[in-house]
């Protein structure tokens, strides 16, 4: 039974219809890759899947414990909620704040007191975020941060950031993760170290994954399967080598009589 | 009882100390009567700071209308307290103050925190004048002419523990789960939605409690000054509140309490230069946003300074 069910999904900003009946599936535990030329409508297809935009028409179905649910049209905090987290194209971390904050803050729809708690510091406060706190380092030990917890997040380097927010992600406790391009500005060394990471992420984790990539020895290396959008429109998907012999996706890319 | 650890109650005998100090000054007239009314004013002002910091720096809303929660309290304390001459009414009329200010902040705050920034600041301004403009229209607080002859129970018992009070609680929302949500908002707000935080449910939360604070504020501005009208509660008073809070740094419960102090210090200090002293503020606001544009402190708290702790991991 699939994950994620995307069924005809359209959005229009006025005469514009950036994504148009689109479809997708993705199956549990899948590695699943989404390119596009520049424009095709990738990033506003991320929007709908988080909330971010409501759809024009269409639904997106997410299997949470064997329930489907319908999470379009409902805000980004829902959908995080019910289980799908996401990353940025342009790096989006609470920057001010240390690497600790960045995950604790993630951390916060799972926190089991309420406001009075909070105010007054019941012991139910303490023994929560004890628990945060160690769940926090458990994370960042997992991806090599630990020892730059208290580190404000602008001042990592560019990679660890891309990765911090990886982690942030994680936090939310996702059962679908939504990566934006995370190799977008990374030298090809770090680029090497992500695909591991995401890797790493998915067979420890036990996650789902869908990426958004440029990079494409990075899709080709470790999707399963791609899809295609151009014009708002899923032109192809299929396996890695289908999509590379796949005679839309070369002239999606390079324009016809090829 | 995990709250009895020992950094809360060496807080707890500095707390008391500092109480007993100041008590002892004022009873053996070493503080006189005249700066008595700067030690009501600094409390009264360390309140409004503090709380409108937890919206503005905190959360990163940008209000303007902080003057009309205090109104609130300042009406609804004098107004309980005048038909109950007691510290049980001057009591009841704080909190039933405080929750009021603090239910029409959650009615105000519904509505106007969709908006950002300027937008909002402008949405916050109205509304100040519009619960000004209530309070001149309506038979019970007397028009313009305000209220007069309220009993005075405010003194410096109750300025400290009210004041004591605000600090720990704000303090303990920050550093809670709520706060920390409340300051992913300013930090970025599509982030902190995407990481599943209710903005609005918080950015309203931030609201109502400043709005709170504030209402007792009021409540204790109106017990020791007598008297009250719509006029005191303007766009002035809320831009007062705010230069505290931006002189002191946005996001520093410190800076607010420092800067607090120190204006109204320099106020009294400046008092016998008479028209030379506005002049004398500004230059120095001017001097002090353009050495230092994110305030005293910035976002530092004086708690930072004792972390040794967290010093030593980070040389690890």
């Amino acid at each position: 039974m699939s994950l994620l069910t995307v069924e005809k999904l359209t959005k229009s900003f006025g005469g514009l219809t950036a994504v148009s009946n689109a479809n997708m599936h993705i199956e549990k535990g899948e590695l699943i890759g989404l390119i596009g030329p520049n424009g095709a409508g990738k990033t506003t297809f991320f929007n709908l899947l988080t909330g971010v935009y409501a759809p024009t028409s269409g639904s997106i179905k997410l299997d949470v414990n064997g329930e489907k649910k319908e999470i379009s049209g409902l805000k980004p905090y829902h959908v995080t909620k019910i289980g799908l987290a996401r990353t940025f194209q342009n790096i989006r971390l609470f920057k001010d704040l240390t690497v600790l904050d960045n995950i604790r803050i993630a951390m916060h729809q799972n926190v089991d007191y309420k406001l009075p708690s909070a105010l007054f510091r019941s012991n139910k406060y303490y023994e929560e975020e004890e628990r945060l706190k160690k769940e926090a380092e458990e994370l960042l030990d997992i991806f090599k941060l630990t020892h730059k917890k208290h580190e404000i997040a602008k001042n990592l380097p560019y990679g660890e950031q891309r990765h911090l927010e990886i982690v942030r992600a994680m936090a939310t406790k996702p059962v679908l993760l939504l990566l934006d391009e995370p190799a977008a500005g990374m030298n090809p060394n770090e680029t090497v170290q992500l695909t591991e990471t995401i890797a790493k992420i998915r067979d420890e984790f036990d996650l789902t994954i869908l990426l958004i990539e440029h990079d494409m020895s990075l899709v080709m290396k470790i999707c399963e399967r791609i899809y295609v959008l151009d014009y708002g429109t899923m032109i192809a998907s299929g396996k890695p080598e289908e999509i590379k012999n796949n005679k839309r996706v070369i002239e999606a890319y390079l324009g016809e009589d090829v | 009882m995990k709250v009895l650890n020992k950094r809360n109650i060496l807080t707890l005998i500095i707390i008391v100390a500092i109480y007993a100090l100041v008590q002892v000054l004022i009873t053996t007239k070493v503080i006189s009567s005249f700066y008595e009314i700067t030690i009501a004013t600094i409390c009264i002002n360390i309140i409004l700071a503090v709380s409108l910091n937890l919206v503005t720096g905190f959360t990163g809303q940008f209000s303007l209308g902080h003057a009309g929660f205090m109104s609130i309290g300042a009406y609804a304390g004098a107004l309980v307290n005048m038909s109950m001459k007691s510290t049980t009414g001057f009591l009841i009329g704080i909190i039933l103050g405080a929750i009021v200010a603090a239910i029409v902040g959650i009615i105000i705050g519904i509505p106007t925190l969709r908006l950002k920034g300027d937008y909002l600041a402008i949405a916050t301004l109205g509304m100040a004048e519009i619960i000004r403009v209530v309070f001149l229209n309506m038979e019970i607080t007397n028009g313009a002419a305000g209220l007069n002859g309220i009993p005075r129970f405010t003194n410096w018992l109750w300025l400290y523990v009210f004041t004591v009070l605000t600090l720990i609680l704000i303090s303990n929302f920050v550093k809670s789960s709520q706060g920390r949500a409340c300051i992913s908002i300013r930090e970025d707000e599509i982030a902190a939605e995407s990481m599943g935080i209710n903005t609005t449910r918080y950015k309203v939360m931030a609201f109502a409690l400043g709005a709170f604070f504030a209402g007792i504020a009021g409540a204790l501005y109106s017990s020791y000054f007598y008297f009250i009208n719509p006029t005191m509660f303007g766009f002035q008073k809320s831009i007062d509140i705010l230069v505290i809070v931006v002189f002191g740094g946005l996001g520093s419960m410190t800076g607010s309490v420092i800067a607090a102090v120190l204006l109204a210090v320099i106020t009294t200090l400046l008092q016998s230069l008479s028209s030379l002293r506005m002049i004398i503020y500004a230059l120095l606001l001017i001097v002090i946003m353009l050495f230092r544009p994110q305030g005293l402190l910035g976002t530092k708290e004086i708690t930072d300074m004792f972390k040794f702790g967290k010093k030593y991991e980070r040389v690890e």
